[in-house]
């Protein structure tokens, strides 16, 4: 399975998606549908882990924009957790931890 | 600033500019093997968007294709746009000129407000944040356009940016318009398959007219060419012919008369045994058909020889030129059995249609003599599958009627007729020459 959740605590509403590798459109495309999922669940709080996560191309970029919309339009949280320098410097350069919380 | 900090800040600098170059040359990379992948359209579409906005990091876009018959920009790939984005956006003669001398070339909303595009989808471009809209001209026309949102950094975009919008949307451009191409050729290939398609039906309705026209001329044996032609057609059928072979077969049995046309009425329609120079006359019909079919440009190149040689017999006993087996045109054998089994089983001004067994019997004594034997073969087999409810079609009980296919004993007929001949030829070796 390339993406997985988990509910960190019921009351915060808080989940955790997990990146897949490669972060491709496929497997992007699967982590953006399960993110929506969890928001239009009603999470507060979404975690995107990239501990397996290698390479994040534009697409995996075009797709995470995508992921922090959706969150924003809930009024969610979003943090990326366990990210490899190369990817925060490159998320950095683009301007994507303006708007999200890298942990 | 100190000389250590100088020199940091300007690798720092250098180094983000690198890295920069070389996640939106990735993307590049990436677009270009996109555009020119078999892959689906609209995927390719949604697949460059995503690249565009993910090179620069820009929150939200979309992707338009424009229709020159509507004179409007259809949305083909969107993101974050929202659903109350239009799916299709007019476009005036002023915008249009506008975006063709624009080129490739965005143009910043909050600066165009003088464009009728701008002043109409004011509202649904400042609801999603859409900055830029960026033409896509391909060989000087219009193709497309991009409509792009603000970026993730919240930052102007930069002359850099603007080069990489343009390059990449030349991309998406080319995409579009070997779309539109492929869409143009499918249109000509349509109309012209629908234009075919009329040719054939009027070649048929003619071919028809022609055979009734025939028939008119003989009151017994009306509808006889028809006839021919159907079970020319079921002949071809149980040969194994393609759909063209089959239908050829069923011109060549329509027109297969047409030579009668000019043979005086009175010698078709005597009411006794016609004499030898009512005979001669009436034997240059199938000489003048080819005659009159030679000239016509037929799709099926037998049609005119199914005439000449519909008369003529493997012993060479045959007429006009007492061709042997293999030198008689294959179509004209077909048409000869069909010709020859109409009528033996219609009535005719000197005698009445022949039962069924007399008739088979015929068949199978002159199998191989008058006519080819695969050929009588493959006509019982497809009368035998009709009655053994082999097959669905009821085409010989329309032809016989209900009666004469309800013979006694006429399936057991059939298979003796079946068994007892050869499936080729046994004249073959025959020297004509």
């Amino acid at each position: 399975m390339i993406t997985e959740t988990e509910t960190v605590n019921a009351e915060e509403k808080s989940a955790v998606v997990f990146a897949s590798d490669y972060l491709n459109k496929l497997s992007g495309e699967q982590i953006e549908g399960e993110c929506r999922r969890r928001l239009a669940e009603g999470c507060t709080k979404l975690v995107v882990n990239f501990s397996r996560t290698e390479i994040v191309n534009s697409i995996g970029v075009s797709i995470l924009l995508g992921v922090i919309d959706s969150a924003r339009g809930t009024g969610a949280k979003v943090v990326f957790s366990d990210v490899k320098q190369e990817t925060v410097e490159l998320f950095e350069m683009l301007g994507l931890t303006k708007h999200v919380t890298i942990a | 600033m100190k000389i250590q900090d100088f020199k940091s800040t300007n690798f720092r600098q250098m180094t983000e500019a690198k890295s920069k170059l070389i996640h939106t040359f990735g993307a590049l990379a990436e677009l270009g093997q996109e555009v020119a992948s078999r892959n689906d359209f609209h995927e390719t579409m949604r697949t460059s968007l995503h690249l565009l906005l993910g090179s620069l990091a820009i929150m939200r876009g979309g992707v338009a294709r424009y229709s020159r018959f509507e004179h409007s920009m259809q949305l083909v790939a969107a993101r974050a746009l929202g659903d109350e984005f239009p799916l299709a956006m007019s476009l005036v003669q002023e915008d249009e000129r506008q975006f063709l001398a624009n080129g490739l070339v965005p143009i910043e909303v909050s600066q165009a407000s003088v464009l009728p595009f701008v002043q109409v989808y004011d509202r649904s471009l400042s609801r999603t944040w859409i900055e830029l809209v960026v033409p896509l001209v391909i060989r000087d026309e219009m193709v497309g356009m991009l409509l792009l949102g603000e970026k993730a950094s919240g930052e102007p975009y930069s002359s850099y940016d603007r080069d990489i919008i343009a390059s990449m949307g030349r991309h998406i451009g080319v995409a579009i318009a070997q779309r539109n191409l492929l869409a143009d050729l499918e249109r000509k290939a349509d109309e012209n398959r629908k234009l075919y398609d009329n040719l054939k039906t009027t070649y048929k309705d003619t071919v028809r007219a022609f055979a009734a026209a025939i028939d008119c001329k003989d009151r017994y044996t009306e509808g006889h060419s028809v006839r021919v032609g159907k079970y020319s057609e079921i002949i071809g059928q149980e040969l194994g012919w393609g759909d063209n072979e089959v239908e050829g077969a069923a011109v060549a049995g329509y027109l297969h008369d047409v030579g009668k046309l000019t043979v005086e009425r009175k010698i078709i329609n005597a009411p006794y045994r016609i004499n030898a120079k009512e005979s001669a006359e009436l034997n240059r019909h199938p000489a003048i058909g080819y005659e009159i079919l030679l000239p016509i440009h037929h799709p099926f190149a037998d049609v005119p020889l199914a005439a000449k040689y519909h008369h003529e017999r493997l012993d060479g006993r045959g007429y006009p030129d007492g061709l042997y087996d293999r030198n008689i045109p294959y179509i004209a054998k077909v048409v000869n059995l069909a010709d020859s089994f109409d009528a033996m089983t219609t009535d005719r001004p000197y005698k009445r249609r022949r039962p069924a067994g007399e008739v088979f019997d015929d068949l199978q004594r002159n199998s191989g003599k008058q006519f080819a034997p695969e050929i009588v073969n493959a006509f019982c087999r497809g009368m035998l599958k009709e009655l053994t409810g082999e097959t669905k079609d009821k085409r010989f009980r329309r032809l016989l009627g209900r009666e004469y296919m309800e013979t006694e004993g006429l399936v057991p007929m059939l298979r003796r007729a079946l068994n007892g001949m050869s499936p080729t030829s046994p004249l073959t070796f025959i020297n004509s020459d």
